[in-house]
């Protein structure tokens, strides 16, 4: 555990306080594929200022979990509110939602033909009628944060899986969100890239930002996770914060997981 | 043992090597031609056997069509005599005094001799109206014009010179216009005013329409009198500049979640589709009059463009639906969580990249109907093709057939050949901006 210990101590704790205010209320939801019940009675309350990691095996529904979140997919049944808003079938709803919640992909999903500032900019010029000259700068203070300005002016199919990871998290913070959801970011990226990305979410974590990852990254949910959430088979198996969760698992689907991935 | 460290560990690199040219023997032309020429005895028995073919058909062809041709004659049969007097008794030559005394008909049709400055006009307009949406900046129109009135100069002077009068064919309205449009495109031609150009493409339809067809200032000219290459252009351009908008919005239609709309599409790709554009053609000239009120007139070439474009539109829809489909999902996911709307998406994140997928079946498909304009030679008007027969029939040049179908066939292969090599150049100019 000493690698955990060093970890935090360079976190304050101050910065990472969670405030008591709601950011997102999912209640009694559930969500079928057709016949196939993906996800069963989730409830989950997240707070503003948490970092929430969600895990657990494929198949089990956390992806399917955070997509509804900014209607990605629809559920069928129970409540979704975030930031005070109840998610329904209503368009304007969801696209307020979604310009209130950046989302970052497992692959990506960068505009192959725009360039990096361009995709940067594209969603504050035109959702949020920013000038063009704004856009680029408050673009250029995010990508400096991603420690990736020089960059600005080449296109996605030019840089590294990192640095792509690293230009689509700046291009969900132009828009100021007040939530981000990760779908496995690091899932799809060379060993040699991880921490490229890790390091930046990190970052993101200490300004307070409420965010929701779906991630493997173990190091990181102890690292930053003030709530790991485990699920299998579309329902929430067990949710504590990381130190009891890692050290004390309470149900045996979550001590099978924790042997298995720590094991190697 | 220099650069290991044999008693420690298997291997260390020490120095990094410098890069060397590959080898001479595998650039250069010769490893070109003995790569893609002569790479094995069949291969390079096959290179000579065409080289030989070239050898002996290309000469042929030329004698035929430049060496041993006729360019002024009144008729077929004079224009055998000429080439038996001049290259003896059997010489094989081509008869181009067809094309030249029948040139303005094959082009204009019966369009009125003193009127044809109207057509012309449009044409180089036509050229103003694309070069914005075809290049980057204004600066291909001002070589276009600069080009136009060094050929206009040359003529001229050589037609003077032979006796002509080539001065009136010098300062014609054409003249004027292309030196006022290549001028501004020469002064406001950059990349940062190139969009003001765009509002002249979205009113050419209405100024093509008045130099054409007449009205407002311009005396009416009667559409059956439209013809030749000049009809093959108006039904050409409309179709391809109405089909891509319709088919974009058939394709869309056709992926919507709104059942009806979808369903509305569908059928109508479909049906199109399904049915031959000869077909569509008669109910353009016969049938639709059945449903119109009686007394109506509407313009038969109307009527034409509408169902060409209506039928292209069916087929474009398809190939764009395909662009469509290659896009990965998520770059529609990534466009939603923006916060973009379905309008904004589609005009910023997903079209310019199927569009781009689906050039080569865009540009396939305007082809296909720019050749098929030619169907409207069935329904009587009097397109290049249409215009063989009354050609033919004439006492004079009957039994003239291969001067008269190659020069139409030219005709169509500059316009389709320069399709294809604009979109070849397209393709190349956007790959640059985008490697994955």
């Amino acid at each position: 555990m000493a690698n955990v210990a060093h970890s935090e101590a360079s976190v304050p704790p101050a910065v990472m306080e969670v405030s008591d205010e709601i950011a997102i209320d999912i209640s009694g939801m559930n969500k079928w594929y057709g016949d196939f019940h993906v996800l069963k009675n989730i409830d989950l309350t997240v707070y503003k200022g948490e970092r929430i990691v969600v895990c657990g095996p494929s198949g089990s529904g956390k992806s399917t979990l955070i997509r509804c979140i900014n209607a990605l997919e629809k559920h069928q049944k129970g409540k979704i509110v975030v930031d005070g808003i109840e998610l329904t079938s209503d368009l304007k709803k969801i696209d307020e939602i979604r310009r209130d919640v950046g989302m970052v992909f497992q692959h990506f999903n960068l505009f192959p033909h725009l360039t990096i500032l361009e995709n940067c900019t594209l969603a504050p010029i035109w959702v949020k009628k920013m000038p063009k000259k704004e856009a680029n700068e408050i673009a250029m203070t995010y990508l400096s944060r991603v420690k990736i300005p020089e960059q600005a002016n080449k296109y996605p199919g030019q840089l590294s899986g990192g640095q792509q990871q690293r230009v689509a998290i700046a291009r969900a913070l132009c828009m100021s969100p007040n939530v981000m959801l990760f779908d496995e970011p690091t899932s799809a990226l060379d060993p040699e890239m991880i921490k490229e990305v890790l390091d930046v979410m990190v970052d993101l974590a200490q300004t307070g930002m409420t965010m929701i990852c779906v991630t493997h990254e173990m190091g990181f949910a102890r690292q930053v996770a003030n709530r790991v959430v485990f699920m299998d088979q579309g329902q929430i198996v067990e949710s504590n914060a990381p130190e009891p969760f890692f050290t004390n698992p309470q149900h045996e689907r979550t001590k099978l997981f924790l042997s298995q991935i720590l094991a190697h | 043992m220099s650069g290991t460290h044999a008693e420690t560990v298997a291997y260390v690199a020490d120095t990094q090597y410098d890069p060397e040219p590959a080898p001479s023997s595998s650039t250069g032309p010769i490893a070109w031609m003995r790569e893609s020429l002569f790479s094995s005895w069949t291969n390079a028995g096959l290179t000579i056997l065409c080289i030989a073919l070239i050898a002996w058909i290309v000469p042929a062809i030329l004698e035929w069509a430049v060496f041993q041709s006729v360019w002024n004659a009144k008729s077929l049969s004079e224009c055998r005599e000429i080439i038996a007097t001049r290259f003896g008794e059997g010489a094989h030559g081509a008869c181009w005094a067809v094309i030249n005394e029948r040139f303005g008909q094959l082009l204009y049709g019966f369009y009125p001799a003193d009127l044809r400055w109207r057509p012309d006009t449009a044409a180089l307009l036509l050229v103003v109206a694309l070069v914005p949406i075809l290049f980057r900046t204004m600066r291909p129109l001002v070589y276009a014009m600069a080009g136009l009135i060094a050929v206009k100069v040359v003529f001229a002077i050589a037609w003077t010179l032979m006796g002509d009068d080539g001065m009136d064919f010098l300062l014609s309205p054409t003249t004027f216009v292309a030196l006022v449009v290549g001028g501004l495109a020469f002064v406001f031609g950059s990349e940062a005013v190139k969009s003001k150009w765009l509002y002249f493409t979205l009113a050419y339809p209405l100024i093509a329409y008045f130099l054409l067809w007449g009205g407002l200032i311009f005396e009416p000219v009667r559409s059956s009198l439209f013809g030749g290459f000049l009809l093959t252009m108006i039904i050409g351009v409309t179709g391809i500049a109405g089909s891509l908008p319709i088919g974009i919005l058939l394709a869309l239609g056709r992926q919507s979640r709104l059942p009806v709309l979808k369903m509305v599409c569908v059928t109508f790709i479909e049906f199109i589709r399904g049915v031959p554009l000869i077909t569509l053609l008669f109910v353009a000239s016969t049938l639709l009059n059945y449903f119109l009120p009686p007394g109506t007139n509407f313009d038969l070439i109307l009527r034409v463009l509408i169902m060409v474009t209506l039928f292209a539109s069916a087929y474009m829809a398809e190939v764009v639906r395909g662009g469509l489909a290659a896009l990965p999902r998520g770059q529609y996911e990534a466009a939603d969580t923006l916060g973009l709307t379905y309008w904004q998406g589609m005009r910023l994140i997903i079209l310019p990249q199927a569009l781009k997928i689906s050039i080569p079946g865009i540009v396939n498909t305007f082809i296909g109907l720019f050749k098929d304009t030619t169907l409207v030679a069935v329904i009587g008007l009097l397109d290049p093709l249409g215009l063989t027969n009354p050609i033919r029939s004439d006492a004079n040049w009957n039994g003239i057939v291969w001067e008269l179908y190659g020069f139409i066939a030219l005709l169509f292969f500059i316009c389709c050949w320069s399709m294809s090599r604009y979109s070849m150049l397209l393709e190349k100019r956007l790959r640059a901006s985008d490697r994955r």
